[in-house]
């Protein structure tokens, strides 16, 4: 059974001057024991994603329509609140990029996380929450003592990583990390990743959505990968079909541009040129009709000003939202 | 590219901090480098590494505690002292940094801030000359002159900003163009292009590039020389290729190992 499916999902920011239509009309499956990577640019819709599935709406957010089932339970039935206070948390939680403004400063860490799993789960004290955490803890190689320090004792590295302990402390089905490791130098970041791995290897939740700019750390981390342009996915499949052979004009943008220090970098550079873009992301209050990708893109055509592309299945589990491959 | 255009000797950096308990922070520890026409060199190192620092020297923007930049031939510090010689200097020696924001007077517009340029210029040309060469300069970095010229830097997206700015080198036509982090606010698709320009400033002007990032990947990419800085040291010297098949200090090593790669994963998946 799937971890997560969502479904239609549209998530907008309500403002005066419009909506900002920065989830419109996402489907996406995420399967037990994997690990998904969602990548894509600034305000292309990948963190108000993580914000809907992980229940952390509020105003001017709002789900607009579409379906979310976490762990079999269809969580757009529920109420928000009630949503909020059975799910968040125990079935799914969410991993923040600035972990020091997730956790109150002025209370020890065994007190906070004391606090936390307490009040979600009312069958136990705070003596077996603080124990659960000891345990935990020790689980992921973080060092206990660092349950007596306040949060602004630990470094940034170090705060991200308890973080990650506490907010999977319960065994939630579905960890949703939203770019935990952007904030970080590159030495604590490996370091952070490998305390979400374990988190994964461990069996201590099923799933992962992982969500980052920096696709060279999904690629790390990731079974799968999830391309996103403009509140829409535009590809998904394998983290190697999806680095090393994109089907989507702007995927392929995207990953040929990256720059990592490898050898091979300058060969797959080479396959950038002819697409080179110019331009920005378009408004996401008024979008272009069509394809929100065809003013940047070097091989629109006529339908794709006009016609908006479904995302289909053009291999099995290989997707893309494209009308070069649509009208073959 | 056999010229040595501007070479650093044991330059070094103190910073004093506290009023009664003196406290010293050593951010640039006895740096020396050389760098050749046309070449493209970079210094690459964490925050703190003392790169920054080492770029704002040799923009004659700080003092150094000991040591000297010779630029062709002249002590930056000991022997250009007059308003005269400076805007000699910075006609030669000139930068583009990492926040677009920060560099321009938002209110002025787009053709005041290139029309200022001349300033730095002996010769005299007239409004003509100047709108002629300020369009071609915009043209060298991909960007429509009409379109751009009326406008304020808040109008214009960061990607543009950035363009801006290097248009802005394209008319100064320096020897030496430093890059501090030019890239680093601007989205990957956007990025490869921004760096095209540094090469095609130095193909088309000969001009040479010192680039300042974190960034290792960005570095092996555009670069003839990469220096790896460490706590105010050079650790590292080498080609891209050198750095990357056989890096000999450990902390490059380091580097390298944590900096997540597209090829290999640090886990078995």
């Amino acid at each position: 059974m799937a971890v997560l499916e969502v479904q239609g999902l549209k998530a907008y920011y309500m403002l005066r001057r419009g909506s900002i239509k920065a989830v419109d009309g996402v489907d996406l499956v995420v399967e037990d024991k994997s690990i998904v990577g969602v990548v894509g640019e600034s305000g292309c819709g990948k963190s108000t994603l993580a914000r809907a599935i992980a229940l952390d709406i509020t105003p001017p957010l709002k789900l607009v329509e579409g379906r979310i089932v976490i762990d079999g339970i269809e969580i757009t039935r529920m109420p928000l609140d009630q949503a909020r206070k059975k799910i968040a948390g125990v079935r799914v939680a969410l991993v923040p990029q600035a972990a020091m403004n997730a956790i109150v400063p002025t209370v020890k860490i065994k007190d906070y996380i004391a606090d936390i799993i307490t009040e979600k789960n009312r069958d136990l004290t705070r003596k077996e929450a603080i124990d659960l955490a000891v345990k935990r803890f020790e689980e992921l190689n973080l060092p206990i003592e660092s349950l007596e320090r306040y949060p602004f004792e630990l470094s940034g590295g170090m705060r991200q990583r308890v973080l990650i302990a506490l907010t999977t402390l319960l065994n939630p089905a579905l960890l949703i990390a939203d770019e935990p490791t952007s904030a970080l130098d590159v030495s604590t970041q490996k370091i952070v990743l490998i305390t979400i791995y374990n988190v994964f290897v461990k069996g201590l939740v099923k799933s992962i959505l992982f969500i980052s700019h920096d696709i060279a750390t999904v690629r790390q981390i990731s079974d799968r990968i999830i391309v996103m342009y403009a509140g829409k996915i535009v590809e998904i499949g394998s983290t190697e079909d999806v680095l090393h052979n994109p089907l989507h004009p702007y995927s392929k943008a995207l990953m040929y541009s990256i720059l990592t220090p490898e050898l091979e970098v300058r060969g797959r550079i080479e396959k950038v040129e002819s697409l080179m873009l110019i331009g920005e992301p378009p408004s996401l209050i008024n979008p272009p009709p069509g394809c929100r990708f065809h003013p940047r893109c070097p091989y629109a055509m006529d339908i794709c000003r006009r016609e908006e592309p479904t995302l289909i299945e053009l291999e099995k589990r290989r997707f893309v939202a494209c009308w070069i491959y649509l009208n073959k | 590219m056999h010229m040595v255009l501007l070479s650093v000797r044991n330059l070094t950096k103190v910073y004093r901090s506290g009023l009664i308990r003196h406290k010293s922070i050593l951010a640039v520890d006895n740096v020396s480098f050389d760098i050749k026409e046309g070449e493209i060199l970079s210094l690459v190192g964490e925050s703190g590494s003392g790169k920054t620092t080492t770029a704002r020297i040799i923009l004659r923007l700080l003092k150094p505690t000991a040591g000297s930049v010779m630029f062709m031939g002249k002590d930056i510090w000991d022997e250009l002292r007059t308003r005269e010689d400076l805007k000699w200097y910075w006609r030669h020696v000139n930068g583009v940094f990492q926040d677009p924001f920060s560099s321009f007077n938002p209110t002025h517009r787009i053709k005041d801030i290139l029309l200022r340029v001349f300033n730095l210029f002996d010769e005299n040309y007239d409004k003509d000359a100047k709108m002629k060469l300020i369009y071609e300069a915009l043209q060298s970095v991909g960007l429509i002159p009409e379109e751009v010229i009326e406008r304020r830097p808040f109008e214009l997206s960061g990607g543009m900003r950035q363009r801006i700015l290097i248009s802005r080198i394209f008319l100064i036509k320096p020897k030496l163009v430093l890059a501090d982090e030019p890239t680093s606010m601007i989205d990957a698709t956007l990025r490869l292009g921004i760096l095209k320009l540094f090469l095609k400033l130095r193909d088309e002007l000969k001009s040479s590039i010192i680039f300042i990032t974190h960034d290792l990947g960005l570095a092996t990419y555009v670069s003839d020389r990469i220096l790896i800085m460490y706590k105010g040291g050079i650790v590292e010297e080498g080609s891209p290729e050198e750095i990357l098949k056989n890096p000999r200090h450990e902390y490059t090593r380091n580097l390298l190992d944590s900096v997540p790669k597209l090829y290999t994963s640090w886990f078995k998946r």
